[in-house]
């Protein structure tokens, strides 16, 4: 049984209606909840819990706090490569961008390696297009063979593989995936992505469950959120990711929560997403899946960043570059969306530190 | 002048003067671990190894541990005995001595430990010279499991790890410590020193605190609420309590005017 099918079951329904109506009391009987159905989770997301907010936000701070204690884990993004073959139109290496393509090579990344490394960062997420031909599965094992000698744990958020591939890059010292399913809206999905391997959304929508079997120990979903309307994306991410954690119970499962960024084609997004939608969707994913990390990145700016920190986040990018090679090659490169936070590490290190959270640099060590 | 029993605490080949173990992890900062060990008094702390950055250049949680401390590595992330046993062994490379605690959890979400995995890893460190700690649900069968095996001491969980459930396994617990001839050092759910304190009555050797000490508004202080609860429940366990009873003890009973007579005056 995959996913898909329960997906499938799930579309049949209005969602969006069925958050919409839901009812303060709707939302007041789960509150008091200790475990939540997505039912429950439904409620607090609609708009009918936003005058609850605070009160979800001490709950979620609660169970962050016991969960993963007074800790942010610390990481930061590797562009490998921006060739693609995809045409996604939100994204700032689509395929028919008239950006300058380039591919690292392996000396390049030890050098990228060696300038991400010096800031103490032990966690790494290497990046490529979809292009598998030029970012193949061979170049990336070689890469993970350099990246190795550095970090403690390497995620890969690249093109979208069966189980066999997957298996093939934990030989090599993978340990985690991101991958986006961008929305959950499949009419939506095919206009967004209307040429390249990147259209097959159910082979998408399965490349999680194959990681999970393929024995990848940490992996995080998520949509972009602007997309479509956020309650509906955040409904099918958090159902997925209850989905994974209750058929993966070994693997760790994440839920990243990116909010659209301008870019060089500059897609518009149709659907507005507040830092309040942000904080809503982040606490109640807290209350309904509390063991599941939650991913915020420097697309996010500064001040939003130091806000929600408290509130159930557990993974934060630091030192962020979205060019390939934006650490140590003199050439400007493209960039795939422009961050909005940008401190160094250690800029990041010390307000979290002033602020009595513990960064945390390595969690995982490989043998 | 209240009469002191004879308590020693040997376990591992040390003896320890007291009966709470603590843990490095969730602190705001690595930097309170002193202090903490300081209030506390304890004299056992475990350590994730999967956390420690043996060439860190940024500041690591090993820096932090008095030297005095006896160190409880654990296999937290291990997912099955394999790993647990690779953890072992590099911490024991690393210089972190051959006392190891094991996790191997399979369930991320419960965070439930694999009593079968923790077994086979049990046995084969042993064999290897390690004083083994295992970390399980407290079922009967698991342990006399890891008696077999070689573990120096059991340590079932109260409640869920982070839960600060208190002890909800009361009476499963209770069973280890009537039947297992090992130390007991209940772990995992303790929220409360009362929580801690009611485990130590109940006869348990020690406790493992974490999440209860590093989460507090003040660990510090809590983490000296925590000592004290522990002594408390020790001599509460040493003194014997009186046993409870369902029905009130009258001090006027009705049945008292009845003696060992035949209905003669």
């Amino acid at each position: 049984m995959s996913f898909f099918s329960v997906f499938e079951q799930y579309q049949t329904m209005d969602i969006e209606n069925v958050i919409g109506h839901m009812n303060q009391q709707a939302v007041l009987r789960r509150l008091n909840k200790n475990t939540l159905s997505i039912d429950d989770f439904a409620a607090l997301i609609s708009p009918s819990a936003l005058p609850f907010l605070e009160q979800i936000a001490q709950k979620s701070h609660d169970i962050t706090r016991r969960n993963f204690g007074n800790t942010i884990h610390l990481f930061t993004p590797m562009y490998l490569s921006n060739y693609c073959n995809n045409r996604c139109l939100y994204c700032g290496f689509n395929h028919d961008t008239q950006i300058k393509r380039y591919q690292m090579s392996l000396d390049e990344i030890d050098n990228e390696a060696k300038v991400i490394a010096s800031t103490g960062l032990k966690h790494i997420l290497i990046l490529t297009g979809d292009a598998p031909k030029k970012a193949s599965i061979s170049y990336l094992k070689s890469c993970c063979d350099v990246l190795k000698r550095y970090f403690s744990s390497i995620s890969i958020e690249i093109y979208a593989l069966d189980k066999k591939g997957y298996e093939n890059l934990i030989q090599s010292g993978v340990d985690g995936l991101t991958i986006y399913q961008e929305t959950y809206n499949t009419d939506l999905y095919d206009k967004l992505h209307p040429a390249g391997p990147k259209k097959n959304f159910q082979f998408r929508m399965d490349a999680p469950q194959c990681a999970a079997e393929a024995g990848m120990r940490a992996i995080t979903i998520g949509t972009l959120l602007g997309l479509d309307n956020w309650r509906k994306d955040i409904f099918f991410t958090a159902l997925h990711a209850s989905w994974l954690e209750n058929h993966y119970p070994e693997t760790e499962i994440s839920i990243a929560l990116p909010r659209i960024r301008p870019y060089y084609g500059c897609y518009q997004p149709e659907h507005r997403v507040t830092d309040q939608d942000m904080v809503q969707m982040m606490i109640a994913i807290r209350l309904f899946l509390p063991r599941c990390g939650i991913t915020i990145s420097t697309r996010e700016n500064e001040s939003f960043r130091n806000n929600i920190l408290k509130l159930g986040v557990t993974k934060i990018s630091a030192g962020s570059s979205t060019a390939v090679g934006g650490h140590s090659l003199s050439s400007v490169q493209h960039n795939q969306f422009e961050i909005s936070d940008t401190r160094s590490v250690e800029q990041m290190v010390t307000f979290l530190e002033t602020n009595n959270i513990q960064p945390v640099f390595k969690d995982w060590e490989r043998f | 002048m209240i009469p002191m029993l004879e308590d020693s605490f040997e376990i591992g080949g040390k003896k320890l003067s007291s009966r709470l173990f603590i843990g490095t992890g969730k602190y705001a900062s690595d930097s309170m671990i002193p202090d903490v060990c300081n209030s506390t008094g304890a004299c056992v702390i475990t350590v994730a190894l999967r956390r420690v950055d043996f060439n860190a250049i940024t500041d690591n949680v090993m820096q932090h541990i008095p030297s005095h401390m006896q160190l409880m590595p654990n296999t937290s992330g291990a997912r099955t005995a394999d790993e647990a046993i690779r953890i072992a062994r590099l911490a024991r490379a690393t210089g972190c001595g051959n006392w190891i605690k094991i996790e191997v959890i399979t369930d991320n979400k419960y965070l439930l430990p694999d009593g079968y995995q923790t077994a086979k890893a049990t046995e084969i460190l042993t064999k290897e010279g390690f004083a083994v700690f295992p970390y399980i649900n407290p079922d009967l069968y698991v342990a006399r499991d890891l008696v077999n095996a070689g573990a120096v001491a059991i340590m079932p969980l109260g409640a869920p790890i982070g839960t600060n459930r208190g002890i909800r396994t009361e009476e499963m617990i209770n069973i280890l410590i009537d039947d297992i001839d090992l130390p007991i050092i209940v772990d995992a759910g303790i929220g409360k020193p009362s929580h801690a304190c009611q485990a130590m009555e109940a006869g348990a050797d020690a406790c493992l605190v974490n999440t209860a000490i590093a989460t507090s508004e003040n660990p510090v202080l809590m983490g000296k609420a925590f000592a004290d609860a522990i002594r408390a429940g020790r001599n509460a366990f040493l003194a014997k309590a009186g046993g409870t009873r369902q029905f009130a003890s009258a001090s006027s009973p009705l049945t008292g005017f009845i003696r060992n007579h035949e209905g003669l005056s």
